[in-house]
């Protein structure tokens, strides 16, 4: 079953075309990435999928319902949420007070919030920063509020914008089986990300984004060798030059 | 309903006033595209500067005319004070807190003037206070005249810098991407407060081309305050031909409205306009999507 | 919970006040010091917990204020009754601006001025109408009795304002310890972050707007019924804005006590400065303004602020807007 639809999704500013014609599918229970060179239009897609941006023409269905332009808010009720790419903390609460906004989704009374909130924190590794206020955390602290937030309404699809940028290769390592952990949880998880490390790893299935459009798509070991790929990322001809050079080592 | 000669006069003399609203505004969207700052000090400098003109006159007997060379440097060098010494100290960074104290300076200003000056309304009278001019069916105040020229003149000359000197381009760096401005060498902390200056250096100006024609009172700035935002809004947050127009166009509307509709509900008007272009046209006439 | 045991304890002290001393002056002065703190705590609904600064308070406070004396020189109706009245109205005009507003996305300064010029157009029509008295305004027609919410000593006021104190602190308690509370917050915080996982601002702030407005709306009837008499430049002038806000930044945004701690410190130093200089026009005022600036200069948080920093003892280093730490 898709859990999320984007058919022939396109979207301009001013002259700029940010995404053309872009369309995938996202399956219930998988883990698939987003990837492609800076400025691709990969955040851009998300804010079309999540509801943040109205595209020029196209549509976006989850769950079997048509949420083309459909407000955020109401998309996060129907169990669709997303992070953001610079961390968005609510920088004058604590991390608890934080976790119980995404909580209160699911649950009305402040108390049931609060401690599902806790519950959360202990599964992303944040239980001992409970009472701190957001805004001391560090990078990797706050990415993991971000994770958790999302995580606390209880989301069918979590759309996770490199939640792995700007972290050490040891925070990386931390942060891997927690967003496994996830999907063996229930949740369909599509990431962007750069972190190559990660695609490889936990992707089953991933998109590849240039200028907008999609270049190619399939496993992650399929999609690094593809020569449309290694070209939009090293530029035009490196496929070929590599190959050469292959050719006279061989 | 009215007669066109009657009508006539009015647009003529919304035309006249609307010069130093121009000029005012001119001041109040430079110190917006720059620093990004709604200075809600704006108005109660302007009383400033006209009580300024006011006393250098009865005091000094220095014709407001004559008192531009010395307005206009006051000014500026209270507007580069404040910027530097309180605003930027006081912003940390968030614009709520730029907000909070330019409405505080403001309060701070025109009570001080209540204070010194009670509520008095004061004006001035030269030789010239009464002189009218025939233009056409309608009767203009010589005063207003030469404010319209003089508003016009120092307009000019504001653009002059800002296109040809290196201050302006500086100022015009500064406005578009303060971080590469910093990084080219550009001290964007004195860019700020000149244009801070420059601001208020308006105002001093259009406080000499003011008071013949107009009155003061501490009161006097909150007057303009609003009407000069509805000008800055209306034309286009940071736009300089916004201002111009935009002062044009709500000075025309003030003085045909007062004709209408009397004088309080014709401020109703100018209001009116100013929630229409922030609901549904924020962007102005000239301005950038923000 | 916490903070309705304190909101309990201060009823009882200052309740008791009327009880203990008959002196005229300690009761005006705690009167007219809880009604600062009201119009204090009605703006930090929206302003400190909503994060929309609103520059022009007076509004609502002017609507309360004319339609309890309305109600009651044209209407004929019961003090009582128009208290109920004036703040459901004050609450619809805070419905509409707010829809105005945030239907248009209006933020920051430009939410400012809007208010601000809505207060202005207030006043310029309630000059000019006859309705409402115009220029010199109206006068509740003196009938001492507590039916007619006039009272014979300062006592019976005092419950009164300390009756809509308590009601703007439970609001606030409530603020604090609800989902809607914590969306309002969320909202002020970062707004898109809000609406990624399932608030909706623009009905999170409209509901605040009409709180705000609803106690501000309170105010303006109070003052009505202690001084018998409103005028546009009272109603809806910018002394009442100015004083709302500058009393919940000072005493700190955002919190329970702060508003109530600001005011009561700005009320002190007013009532110090007319005690020094005398009834000078516009010295309060002077007083406010530079409280004002000298507080975002050198606390932004307010003295709530600092009082929180010694009881935390940390660092917070907060990310400018930028999102620079």
């Amino acid at each position: 079953m898709n859990l999320l639809e984007v058919s022939h999704v396109s979207r301009s500013f001013g002259g700029l075309r940010a995404v053309h014609d872009v369309s995938l599918r996202v399956p219930a229970g998988s883990l698939t990435a987003l990837i492609g060179p800076n400025g691709a239009g990969k955040t851009t897609l998300f804010a079309l999928m999540s509801g943040f941006l109205l595209p020029d023409s196209g549509r976006v269905n989850f769950d079997g319902v048509d949420i083309t332009g459909r407000a955020p808010h109401l998309n996060a009720a129907s169990g669709l949420t997303r992070t953001f790419q610079i961390v968005q903390p609510f920088a004058s609460q604590t991390v608890r007070e934080n976790i119980a906004v995404g909580a209160h989704l699911a649950h009305a009374k402040r108390s049931d919030a609060l401690s599902a909130a806790e519950a959360v924190a202990q599964r992303v590794g944040l239980y001992g920063q409970l009472d701190q206020p957001a805004g001391e955390l560090t990078v990797a602290g706050r990415k993991r509020l971000e994770l958790a937030r999302a995580l606390a309404t209880q989301p069918k699809l979590l759309l996770l914008d490199e939640v792995l940028a700007g972290l050490n290769p040891q925070e990386i390592q931390d942060m891997l089986p927690v967003v496994r952990g996830l999907v063996s949880s229930g949740v369909t998880v599509l990431m962007i990300e750069h972190v190559m490390q990660a695609v490889m790893n936990l992707a089953e299935h991933v998109w590849v984004l240039s200028q907008g459009q999609l270049i190619a798509q399939g496993t992650p070991r399929e999609v690094t060798q593809n020569q449309l790929v290694i070209e939009a990322y090293l530029g035009h001809g490196t496929a070929a030059r590599l190959r050469a050079l292959q050719q006279e080592i061989a | 309903m009215f007669d066109v000669s009657i009508l006539f006069a009015s647009v003529l003399n919304g035309i006249t006033t609307g010069a130093v609203y121009a000029l005012i505004a001119l001041g109040l969207t430079l110190i917006y595209g720059v620093l990004h700052i709604i200075n809600f000090a704006h108005g109660a400098s302007l009383m400033v500067a006209l009580y300024g003109v006011y006393f250098l006159k009865e005091k000094l007997s220095i014709d407001p005319y004559m008192a531009l060379p010395l307005m206009v440097p006051a000014m500026f060098a209270l507007g580069y004070l404040l910027q530097r010494g309180v605003i930027n100290r006081a912003s940390h960074g968030k614009d709520e807190n730029i907000l909070l104290v330019t409405l505080g300076l403001s309060i701070v200003l025109e009570n001080l003037a209540l204070l010194f000056f009670k509520s008095d309304t004061r004006n001035i009278e030269t030789a010239y206070t009464l002189t009218t001019v025939n233009i056409g069916p309608a009767m203009i105040a010589l005063p207003k005249l030469v404010a319209f020229a003089g508003a016009l003149v120092v307009s000019s000359v504001l653009l002059a810098v800002m296109l040809y000197t290196d201050l302006g381009r500086a100022i015009r760096a500064v406005a578009k991407e303060k971080h590469g401005a910093r990084l080219m060498g550009i001290d964007v902390d004195h860019v700020y407060a000149m244009c801070f200056g420059i601001g208020l250096a308006c105002l001093g100006a259009a406080a000499c081309f003011l008071l013949p024609a107009y009155y003061v009172n501490p009161l006097v700035g909150s007057g303009f305050v609003l009407v000069a935002f509805t000008i800055v809004v209306l034309g286009g947050m940071g736009s300089f031909v916004g201002a111009l127009v935009g002062g044009f166009l709500i000075g025309v509307v003030e003085s045909v409205g007062g004709l209408y509709l009397g004088e309080s509900l014709g401020q109703v008007g100018i209001f009116a306009i100013f929630i229409a272009v922030l609901l549904f046209r924020p962007q102005g006439l000239f301005g950038a999507r923000a | 919970m916490k903070d309705f045991r304190a909101i309990a304890l201060f009823v009882l002290l200052v309740g008791s006040i009327p009880l203990l001393t008959d002196s005229g002056v300690v009761l005006n002065f705690v009167m007219m010091a809880l009604y600062a703190c009201l119009l204090a705590q009605a703006w930090n609904v929206l302003g400190g917990f909503g994060g929309q600064f609103s520059f022009g308070h007076a509004l609502f406070f002017g609507t309360g204020a004319y339609v309890q004396a309305m109600a009651q020189v044209h209407l004929g109706l019961n003090p009582w009754a128009t208290l109920v009245l004036a703040m459901a109205a004050s609450a619809a005009v805070g419905l509409f601006v707010g829809t105005l507003s945030f239907r248009y996305g209006l933020k920051g300064s430009y939410f400012a001025l809007v208010t601000l010029a809505f207060a202005e157009v207030f006043r310029i029509v309630a000059l000019s109408v006859p309705f409402t008295g115009a220029g010199v305004g109206l006068m509740l027609p003196l009938r001492e009795s507590v039916g007619n919410m006039q009272f014979a000593s300062r006592a019976g006021y005092v419950w009164l304002i300390l009756g809509l104190v308590t009601l703007a602190l439970c609001v606030t308690a409530g603020l604090r310890h609800s989902r809607y509370g914590a969306y309002l917050q969320a909202v002020r915080d970062n707004e898109d972050a809000a609406r990624a996982i399932g608030v909706n601002p623009f009905l999170v702030k409209l509901w605040a707007t009409v709180l705000s407005g609803g106690l501000m709306g309170a105010g303006g009837a109070f003052y009505v019924q202690v001084f018998q008499y409103i005028d546009p430049a009272l109603a809806f002038g910018p002394h009442t804005s100015v004083e709302a806000l500058v009393g919940a930044i000072v005493g700190g945004m955002g919190t329970l006590w702060g508003p109530v701690v600001g005011a009561l410190a700005l009320h002190v130093l007013a009532d110090v400065t007319r005690n020094l200089f005398g009834q000078l026009p516009g010295i309060n005022m002077v007083v406010y303004g530079s409280v004002l600036v000298l507080i975002v200069m050198f606390l932004p948080r307010g003295v709530g602020g600092i009082g929180l920093g010694w009881f935390k003892r940390t660092k917070v280093s907060m990310p400018d807007k930028k999102g620079r730490a």
